[in-house]
């Protein structure tokens, strides 16, 4: 393949930490190193609309929106929201939805969204130090913990 | 990029707006000023929040005003609001162009082509034409930062104020910065009187819409000259002519194709352009909203295309620009319905809207997050044009409608809407009475909560949230000399507020009632800043 941009979406409800989640994962990117683009639409993001962000990294990226169908990842924090960005993904792309981990194994629900990030981990070949460097950049400190722990069973829940 | 041998680069992933802010930061600006409005509104937030001087102006007319006078006065500033706050301004805009500046003036006006968040897509390139006012636009966050620079450094060497339009894939997007600012150290500022060019009596208008003039052409020269414009050579096939974002889309619809891309989009470069398009077979120009630059250069009579017209609407993007470059009008495909937008649980307007729905009234809206009053279960709204418009037009229906329906007309708007262009409004219905009164409804939920929570003067805090005077509204209205002026916990109160508008609509009086309720998602902090406040004043 010739396309060495990695492209991820990731989309939600307001108030569910999809940019949060964007946030964390581009920071990943730009700190492994790579050219790192990362768009969004956030005027309306906290009234309960719906929002997603699109993360793009590698060699060198050019447009910071992922065109129709060329999403490597969906990944997606609210299971109604799974239809609407479907065409977003590339044949053969892989879907992470929130059927992929237990919410009631989170000790807050809210880290719902890092928590995908941990499953989504487990298909990019990042260092896990940059991962849980990041997160913390991203929150703060009293949310260190807790984060860390959903990012931990996410990327064990899809060890399976 | 610039950087010294034994200290790598700094290298940081920031918004565009976050770039401005560091780019001016960088160049020592003295001052920002706007108001707050998607996508624009974290520029000044983050200018503040790295060191730089900030300030919510109750306007941008206002902003834009503040920003003149410390350009006069020799120091480097910074002007942000969004597209259809440029019309707001666009009274001071217009002569600044006249009088020029001593400091750099930098004025960005945030664009929203596809209406993520503002009630029109107007296309602010035509105001650099319109106003004579040289343009920037870059097209990821390292040019948004060294485009500021340059922006400053143009509007000082020329003395004039220079735009910088970005757009909201510019605004919100994150891309890779490497910040190095070599623009000198700014002047300090001091008052060297220059009537002639200050102050706009005819007599002096006139010589200086001349030197405007004779300024764009030798910015058009030094343009022609700049490093500003980029040619990319690729195949002689295809050559594409870009700016803004749409460059990064067009580069990766069409990887093979020659590119020019314009840094400085007014005064053109125009000789630069001919030279690319006679270097290609085929030139198109690929620009999002209106066709500026397509229009502007084949009047110049240079061999391009443009798109076609039902590419006007809306944001560009890759599978469009592709679209356009292969003259495909078939009908695309319908956006992929996602859930939209309402007005919060246990958010304070809805109370408000209730009871308007409740008492069949007829409202004419405005802009905020209660416009989301239009929509189910509420449908409560009849018209949103612009900020401030409530007042206006719901007068304006009053005068004309017969009296039955002109009773039941309740002109709806938040507190910041009304602070920045509410007050005019009020002073119209106080000169002006309809005959069967007016009322005036002020959903005051203690923020300006749309754009993120920002501060106004109506909440007595100033950008950085530390206290200042604060403007209450029941005491301006009632110096106006209107008479019935109730205030209303919506959520504790609902009933009395209820009643008191229905006796409102009546009693053919002009009133205004305020309903004030601090948001929900604001609540928290704005006790925090209380506290904070209380605490530092117990010190003093």
């Amino acid at each position: 393949m010739s396309n060495t941009v990695t492209n991820v979406v990731i989309a939600g409800l307001g108030g569910q930490g999809v940019l949060k989640a964007s946030d964390i994962l581009a920071e990943v990117a730009f700190r492994a190193g790579l050219d790192t683009k990362k768009s969004e639409i956030h005027g309306m993001s906290q009234r309960g609309g719906s929002v997603n962000s699109d993360v793009r990294f590698g060699s060198n990226v050019l447009s910071p929106m992922i065109p129709s169908g060329r999403a490597d990842f969906l990944v997606v924090l609210d299971g109604d929201q799974v239809d609407v960005n479907r065409h977003m993904l590339r044949e053969g792309g892989v879907l992470i939805d929130p059927d992929k981990i237990d919410v009631n194994a989170l000790a807050n629900r809210r880290s719902l969204n890092v928590a995908m990030l941990g499953i989504l981990s487990n298909h990019l070949q990042i260092d896990l130090e940059i991962w849980l460097d990041s997160i913390k950049a991203n929150l703060p400190e009293k949310l260190h913990d807790t984060n860390i722990e959903a990012f931990k069973t996410g990327r064990n829940a899809a060890g399976d | 990029m610039v950087s010294d041998d034994t200290t790598p680069a700094e290298r940081l992933l920031l918004s565009g707006n976050e770039a401005v802010a560091r780019a001016a930061l960088d160049a020592g600006v003295a001052l920002g000023t706007g108001y707050p409005g998607t996508p624009s509104t974290e520029i000044l937030e983050n200018f503040s929040r790295i060191g730089g001087l900030a300030q919510w102006a109750p306007n941008e007319k206002v902003a834009m005003e503040v920003a003149l006078g410390a350009s006069f006065a020799g120091a480097r500033t910074l002007v942000t609001m969004k597209h259809v706050g440029l019309n707001v301004a666009a009274d001071p805009l217009f002569t600044s162009a006249y009088t020029g500046v001593t400091g750099a003036m930098v004025i960005v006006t945030a664009d929203d082509p596809g209406m993520a968040s503002s009630q029109n897509e107007q296309d602010n390139r035509h105001y650099a034409r319109a106003a004579g006012i040289p343009m920037f636009e870059p097209s990821d966050s390292q040019e948004a930062y060294d485009f500021t620079l340059r922006a400053i450094e143009l509007s000082e060497k020329f003395h004039t104020p220079v735009f910088l339009r970005v757009t909201t894939r510019i605004c919100h997007s994150k891309t890779v910065v490497i910040p190095t600012c070599s623009v000198p150290a700014p002047q300090k500022p001091e008052f060297i009187r220059n009537i002639k060019s200050r102050v706009m009596i005819p007599a002096y208008a006139r010589p200086a819409h001349k030197r405007m003039r004779e300024r764009l052409t030798q910015i058009t020269d030094w343009n022609e000259r700049s490093n500003l414009n980029q040619t990319i050579k690729g195949n002689d096939d295809l050559g594409i002519i870009a700016t803004g974002i749409s460059y990064a889309h067009a580069r990766e619809a069409a990887p093979e194709a020659s590119f020019l891309k314009i840094g400085l989009t007014w005064p053109l470069p125009i000789k630069t352009i001919e030279n690319f398009t006679q270097s290609v077979a085929r030139c198109v120009v690929i620009e999002e909203g209106d066709p500026v630059l397509v229009e502007t250069l084949l009047a110049a009579g240079l061999k391009v295309e443009g798109k076609d017209p039902m590419y006007r609407f809306g944001e560009l993007d890759v599978g469009r620009v592709r679209r356009i470059l292969s003259a495909d009008t078939s009908p695309e495909p319908a956006p992929a319905k996602g859930k939209p937008p309402q007005l919060c649980p246990g958010c304070p307007h809805r109370t408000g809207f209730e009871i308007l729905k409740k008492l069949n009234c007829i409202v004419p809206g405005d802009i905020g997050c209660y416009t989301l009053g239009v929509l189910p279960p509420f449908e409560a709204m009849d018209t949103c044009v612009c900020m401030g418009a409530s007042i206006g037009v719901g007068l304006g229906m009053r005068h004309v409608l017969p009296d039955e329906e002109a009773r039941r007309v309740v002109s709806v708007i938040g507190d910041s809407t009304f602070v920045h262009s509410g007050i005019t409004g009020l002073v119209e219905m106080v000169y002006n009475p309809p005959k069967t009164g007016h009322v005036v409804l002020i959903l005051d939920n203690g923020t300006t909560a749309m754009t993120g929570l920002q501060e106004h003067p109506g909440t007595g805090r100033k950008l950085d949230h530390q206290p200042t005077n604060q403007i209450i509204f029941e005491d301006f209205a009632k110096s106006l000399g209107i008479e019935r002026v109730e205030v209303f916990d919506p959520t504790k109160e609902a009933e009395k507020f209820e009643r008191a508008l229905a006796e409102a609509l009546k009693s053919g009086e002009l009133c205004v009632i305020i309903a004030r309720r601090p948001c929900l998602l604001a609540v928290k902090k704005i006790r925090e800043y209380e506290k904070q406040a209380a605490e530092a004043n117990a010190h003093e």
